[in-house]
């Protein structure tokens, strides 16, 4: 009897359903992403006033702020609680690639603080009057752009990995790296707003997308490595 | 045949030399005990051996191959536990070693996870959350794992912290069972274990 040897997709599936399951034991997390982005999202209309017109210009643009900060607040528990416990190094120990379970891991963050942003967003579109296909647009630009968030996110959490200080330099990292898509992900909203195609926009965070993915495990792992050492 | 050999092993740390032109050999049915004061570099040489951190010369060998090149064989092979458990708090006894268990690749039935955990007394306890649970009895999760790991070696620091005379009983026998199947083991430790280590190294001297 010895040990499986290690697979891509075993440690992927590991690490997948491990994070899902530590996700439903602590709903907390998540539902603090989840309300932090209500309360920001349906804080500008009280602020700026009843003015349709307005709020239905700025909405894109304030709902993926309000997208990406919540990305944000959620990315320090990603690795920092493994790390602490000792659990990343037997991860790193395992048979399997470590490009494996760091993908799971991150597709778990994902599904955990993107997916319900997602779910979210046209319910709050709708709080700013904006119409069915902008609403639509702007869901389908979330759900490609926040998988690019969860994967940056990853590489910086990674990165500021027992760093003193590591929340702000955290906050440096990670927030311009945010920037291109936070553009991208808007302009598409924008665009179908005002009458134009959303097909560039969108076509650029799907490449963003793949690029990211395929580069992005890697960067983690060379991190991960680096802060394990 | 099981066998792990370094080669003229270097590590500084800061401007501290911890070990240099350190080689050993540990073959099947041995086991090495690293001795040292605190700050002599036991921990540094288990990391080494497992992959966590790189010497600044020399090489580790298992079954003659380079285990930065065979890394996905030495892996499954190889059993390490540092000062952090690897435990989730989280997660039940039991979860912890289906959890541990399922990330090395090792196939195990509920039976035997129940069973090895009545061993090590964690019975009545085995479905509350690990942070409810003393320290000497996370460390019984981790003898728990021990017992169903199959790997062929074992690096182990200080696996004695906070095991209470019958939890350092029953570890001694899984390391006299594990060593007389053929299993390596390194294991750094300031106790005298009931069983005779093979070899013992002393750090920093």
């Amino acid at each position: 009897m010895s040990a499986a040897a290690g697979s891509f997709g075993a440690g992927f599936a590991w690490a997948f359903r491990r994070d899902m399951r530590i996700a439903w034991r602590h709903p907390g997390e998540t539902l603090l992403v989840i309300a932090f982005f209500i309360f920001v999202a349906s804080l500008f209309p009280l602020g700026i006033g009843a003015e349709p017109e307005l709020l239905r210009r700025i909405a894109p643009g304030v709902i993926w702020v309000c997208a990406v900060l919540a990305a944000f607040l959620s990315l320090p528990a990603m690795f920092a609680t493994d790390y602490s416990d000792g659990s990343l190094e037997q991860m790193a120990l395992s048979p399997h690639p470590m490009p494996g379970w760091v993908s799971g891991k991150i597709l778990a963050h994902w599904v955990a603080s993107g997916v319900p942003v997602i779910a979210l967003s046209p319910l709050i579109g709708l709080q700013y009057g904006l119409t069915p296909d902008t609403l639509a647009v702007l869901a389908a630009a979330l759900a490609i752009g926040t998988p690019v968030l969860s994967l940056l996110g990853a590489a910086c959490t990674a990165l500021a990995l027992g760093a003193r200080g590591g929340g702000v330099l955290l906050a440096l990292l990670a927030l311009p790296l945010f920037v291109p898509v936070l553009i991208f992900g808007a302009g598409a909203a924008d665009a179908q707003a005002s009458g134009l195609s959303p097909a560039p926009h969108l076509s650029l965070l799907g490449a963003g997308l793949i690029v990211a993915a395929v580069a992005l495990p890697a960067t983690v792992c060379l991190a991960l490595r680096i802060a394990l050492d | 045949m099981n066998r792990l050999e370094a080669r003229s092993l270097a590590c500084t740390r800061g401007f501290a030399t911890l070990f240099h032109d350190l080689s050993f050999d540990v073959s099947a049915g041995e086991w090495l005990a690293l001795r040292g004061a605190n700050g002599s570099g036991k921990t540094t040489l288990l990391r080494c051996i497992a992959g966590l951190t790189r010497p600044d010369a020399g090489a580790i060998r298992w079954n003659g191959e380079s285990t930065r090149e065979a890394e996905g064989a030495f892996k499954a092979d190889l059993l390490y536990s540092g000062h952090l458990p690897g435990i989730k708090d989280d997660f039940s006894a039991e979860e912890n070693v289906r959890a541990a268990l399922g990330l090395r690749g090792v196939a195990v039935s509920d039976h035997a996870i129940g069973e090895a955990l009545a061993q090590v007394g964690l019975e009545k306890r085995r479905q509350l959350p690990a942070r409810r649970l003393s320290a000497g009895q996370r460390r019984r999760i981790g003898l728990a794992r021990l017992a169903l790991d199959p790997a062929r070696l074992w690096a182990l620091d200080e696996p004695l912290t906070a095991l209470d005379d019958e939890g350092q009983a029953f570890f001694t026998r899984l390391l006299e069972r594990h060593v007389a199947s053929g299993g390596v083991a390194v294991v750094a430790t300031h106790h005298d274990l009931a069983t005779a280590p093979s070899r013992v190294m002393r750090m920093g001297a």
